[in-house]
């Protein structure tokens, strides 16, 4: 059975499978996002020099991890549109921008949070915590670049050279704690894994896949209004049922 | 569980829920405008029916 891939890269068939598709992240992640919290506040130990501050960490490094992935995933789109003119794969790439700026700030957010009590500061020009606040500005700049120009296909193109140019500041933030070793500490989840206490893995597991959950839901669902709006006059629009109603 | 307790998260309360806090509200934000949008989206496509109607 040949999968024909194209089916769904083609706005109208991909409207309806996305719209189907929602529920089934939104609920779970609702689901893991309380269940990860449950485990993150209730389960896991206190922390022996942190006390209970270190329970920001089942927020703020899922949203530093999303804030990075989401940045790279809306460069791969949009490169691809750049590329083969695909225009749903600039629709994706607008429709994560807002979601992945979100996540930068919460990262921002909860770092300052965390940094006051055991730093003493909300925020210092440390190496990371610099290259996060440069994400967010090229996530803000991505859309407000986008915005600015009339013509969505131009500014699809314009957009998306940002976007690709931009990604050079992922792997900076990943490595920036080990290149220039300034106030963040280093990585303490490894590829060869990670010395925290199980529950404190299991309850920041869970928010990672909630997060992730609830990314895709909300990406899904923007995108089909950015669908609505770019296809306003075409026939199959103005046939659908909610249109119609 | 003495909830008092829980919640004062020995003296980091303000850190430890103002980072939920604003994470939670933010969301929530973000999902009430992507309804917002869409609501727009269809109730646009409908005057622009309801003219095309007009002009048929």
């Amino acid at each position: 059975m040949a999968i024909n891939w194209f089916k769904y890269s083609a706005p109208s068939t991909f409207y309806g499978l996305a719209g189907k598709l929602i529920p089934y992240f939104a609920w779970p992640a609702a689901l893991l996002f309380a269940y990860g919290l449950y485990i993150g506040f209730f389960v896991a130990p206190t922390d022996a020099t942190q006390s209970e501050a270190y329970r920001i960490i089942f927020l703020h490094v899922p949203a530093s991890i999303l804030s990075m992935f989401i940045y790279l995933i809306m460069a791969g789109y949009a490169a691809l549109g750049l590329i083969f003119n695909t225009r749903l794969s600039s629709m994706m790439a607008q429709a994560l921008a807002p979601t992945g700026a979100l996540f930068a700030f919460v990262s921002l957010w909860s770092g300052a949070l965390w940094g006051k009590p055991m730093w003493g500061a909300w925020w210092v020009w440390d190496a990371r915590l610099t290259s996060e606040l440069i994400l967010l500005f090229l996530y803000l700049g991505y859309i407000a670049l986008h915005a600015s120009i009339e013509d969505t296909r131009r500014a699809d193109r314009a957009s998306a050279l940002l976007a690709i140019v931009g990604s050079v500041n992922v792997p900076i933030i990943y490595f920036s704690v080990k290149w220039w070793n300034t106030l963040h500490q280093g990585a303490t989840i490894k590829m060869t894994g990670t010395s925290m206490h199980v529950a404190m893995q299991q309850a920041m597991f869970l928010v990672l896949v909630a997060c992730w959950l609830y990314v895709i839901a909300v990406a899904l669902a923007r995108v089909r209004s950015i669908i609505l709006e770019r296809e306003a006059n075409t026939q199959w629009v103005k046939e659908l049922k909610e249109v119609q109603q | 569980m003495n909830w008092a307790e829980f919640f004062a998260m020995n003296g980091y309360a303000f850190y430890v829920w103002g980072s939920y806090g604003v994470a939670v509200a933010v969301f929530a934000v973000e999902v009430m405008l992507v309804r917002n949008r869409r609501k727009l989206a269809l109730r646009n496509l409908r005057l622009m029916r309801d003219e095309m109607g007009d002009q048929a």
